[in-house]
């Protein structure tokens, strides 16, 4: 099995006939079960035409009555990308994944604030991640599928190609992956390294977890907590940023060290008293993975 | 994106905070001009950098003449400033800002950020102003009160007045606070600030509340809705290397270290980072590529870790996904050949079309340091540059 997506998802894609949109719908669904996967696109202005042969709807909401969508993946330009995260909400998707990188943190603040309240069920995963692949049934997401490989070990990171380096680390040593899992690097998001490894935990066909961190925030220190009370399986990790220097923002919007909070030190610590074997050396992930596999 | 105190508190005026009535000056007479025409008896005259802790370094100075308002805007004019935040050499000085003086009773702390466990915004609110609040979190947690903001409610008037109590705001300048608070959370909301600071929000003589500082850091992500803050932007505040970067859409740091690194990804650039300390290297620099890297975009990256002069050694990692590893490795032999690369230069490539890479790399008759595992070229840029220095 898997956590979130699996070959029987049916995707909608947001922002299905801009170039980025355009792409990454092609590649995803050459990938595995993914042309009976990618079933709807929207665009309000183009509704009734199709991009090869996906037939595209003017909104979330009429793409799920049509074809059944559950899942959405987004890749709308940053200002208009939260609005875009709202309609998936609106129309009550299962899983709304956005890719967009740029959207303002307010727009996410606001967004988040309305989810709450109206207590909206749908799960976001994102924004300014790579998406989700569950290996040889479906990939969502702007990852190079190639490098997977079907296995029991699941990985989460806020990184991009940090994912595909521990991916790549674990297929070479012939371990495969249920679902690797790209929450994404900004500040404000949705899901979180904790509610990945809860699933992670509850999913019969994972066995271990890859956990991948960086500077900024408390998210890992959060799961760490978890795990150590909660996490039957084992977890290993790394944070990338032990050289970062403080108050500077590295690349991702959510990764810089404010006020001295949200160090790779002081995460490395919190996972390694909660029992998670941890790494300085990104190049042995996998090694490590490998290590508490029985 | 920062901006000055000058400019912040021309923001804060728009949403109605007080503060007190002062002009930015570029030169002395300016100073000198801008003093006359305040009037009054006391002026400070205050360094415009975009770092803290300018008063201990000498960057903030009162004057109860006209003649000290120029003596002291001589001194602080032009010269290097150096606090805990800027580089060892300190910032010059380029821009003033002179103020009436104003009669302090007590000193207090307010400061709003977004909390990333909430998702809301955050006021900290604290009796101890005018000290580094990181310092107050250490010693004296207690004296920090927070309150997370509803967006859809904005800052309620019974949390701003309770908020002011507990740092101390008399009765009697309870609305004045409360006024100032609220329109702090305005000003941070609609100007897509990540950080706005008051330190110190003063009380005076006459129970006026009155925002004698400002720091406001606003979201890169949402400059695209505030043309009018872009204009605010001072290119000489910043590092050069890192503005000619972001001209080619790079994402650059400069840091200390010997070290060149390129990466496609910003996790991995750091992994990048740590891996070259983990072998006993230093990075000189934090550089992500991006995904789309064209033989152009890897040039001007060259040219750019190229321009610091401590770099011994260039390591370029790059995990090829979207971004094919021959298209990179065509880039990096055309940059290595237009830049006329006098250093070691170590390439890991891995992924998508990965032999092709490495097969152009080698053809090139450049004496590249080619490796398919990171630790590997970690370990093998350390090496390099400890065989330059030998």
């Amino acid at each position: 099995m898997s956590i979130l997506i699996n070959k029987n998802t049916k995707v909608v894609t947001q922002g299905i006939t801009g170039k980025t949109g355009q792409f990454h719908t092609q590649t995803s669904r050459a990938y595995a079960n993914g042309k009976n996967c990618y079933v709807a696109g929207v665009n309000p202005k183009k509704a009734g035409e199709n991009f090869e042969g996906i037939p595209i709807f003017a909104s979330v909401k009429e793409g799920k009555s049509k074809t059944g969508v559950n899942v959405s993946v987004i890749y709308v330009p940053p200002p208009f990308a939260a609005a875009a995260i709202w309609e998936a909400v609106e129309a009550d998707l299962d899983l709304a994944i956005c890719i967009t990188e740029g959207i303002p943190v307010r727009d996410m603040v606001h967004l988040r604030e309305r989810m709450k309240k109206e207590k909206r069920r749908t799960l976001v995963l994102g924004p300014n991640c790579p998406g989700v692949i569950t290996p040889e049934e479906i990939k969502i997401g702007i990852m190079p599928g190639h490098i997977h490989l079907k296995g029991r070990v699941g990985v989460v990171s806020r990184s991009g190609t940090l994912t595909y380096e521990a991916v790549g680390q674990l297929t070479e040593l012939g371990i495969g992956q249920s679902t690797a899992v790209g929450i994404g690097g900004d500040p404000v998001n949705g899901l979180k390294h904790v509610d990945i490894l809860k699933m992670f935990n509850d999913d019969p066909d994972t066995d271990a977890v890859i956990m991948i961190g960086e500077i900024g925030g408390s998210d890992e220190e959060t799961a760490a907590q978890w795990v150590k009370g909660n996490m039957k399986k084992p977890v290993v990790g790394f944070i990338a940023g032990v050289t970062a220097p403080p108050g500077k923002r590295m690349g991702h919007a959510g990764a810089i060290i404010s006020g001295g909070k949200g160090t790779a030190q002081e995460k490395l610590a919190v996972m390694e008293a909660c029992g998670i074997k941890v790494t300085k050396n990104p190049a042995e992930m996998g090694k490590l993975l490998k290590s508490v596999l029985k | 994106m920062k901006i000055h105190e000058y400019q912040g508190k021309e923001l804060f005026r728009k949403f109605g905070l007080v503060t007190p009535r002062g002009f930015p000056c570029f030169s002395v007479d300016e100073a000198v001009e801008v003093a006359k025409k305040l009037a009054g008896s006391v002026w400070v005259v205050k360094a415009q950098i975009h770092a803290g802790g300018r008063g201990k370094g000498g960057g903030v100075k009162v004057a109860k003449t006209l003649a000290e308002v120029k003596q002291h805007a001589e001194s602080i004019l032009g010269m290097q400033l150096v606090t805990h935040q800027t580089a060892p050499g300190g910032q010059k000085v380029r821009r003033l800002l002179v103020e009436e003086g104003a009669d302090i009773k007590k000193e207090l702390y307010v400061g709003m950020v977004v909390d990333r466990v909430t998702q809301r915004a955050c006021l900290m609110a604290s009796s101890e102003g005018g000290m580094d609040i990181e310092e107050v979190a250490a010693k004296t947690p207690g004296k920090i009160h927070k309150v997370f903001i509803d967006p859809t409610a904005g800052l309620t008037d019974a949390d701003a007045e309770d908020v002011s109590r507990k740092i101390g705001v008399p009765a009697q300048a309870l609305k004045e606070s409360r006024e100032l608070l609220k329109a702090l959370y305005r000003c941070f909301d609609e100007t897509d600030a990540s950080l706005a600071e008051i330190n110190p929000l003063i009380l005076t003589g006459q129970d006026r509340v009155i925002a004698l500082d400002s720091k406001l850091n606003l979201d890169d992500n949402a400059l695209f809705r505030h043309p009018d803050i872009v204009a605010m932007r001072d290119l000489d505040e910043e590092d050069p290397l890192e503005i000619e970067a972001s001209k080619y859409d790079l994402s650059y740091i400069s840091l200390d270290g010997s070290i060149g690194c390129m990466v496609n990804g910003a996790g991995l650039a750091m992994a990048t980072m740590d891996t070259i300390k983990l072998f006993g290297g230093e990075p000189a620099n934090f550089l992500d590529v991006g995904g789309g890297a064209t033989a152009e975009k890897v040039t001007a990256a060259f040219k750019i870790m190229l321009s610091n002069p401590k770099v011994k050694c260039i390591l370029v990692n790059i995990f090829g996904g979207i971004m094919k590893c021959d298209t990179i490795a065509a880039g990096v032999v055309t940059a290595a050949r237009e830049v006329k690369l006098s250093v070691p230069l170590v390439v890991r490539m891995k992924g998508t079309n990965e032999d092709l890479g490495k097969k152009i790399l080698a053809d090139s008759g450049l004496p590249i340091i080619s490796t398919g595992n990171m630790g590997e070229a970690g370990q093998k840029a350390v090496a390099a540059v400890k065989g330059v220095k030998s």
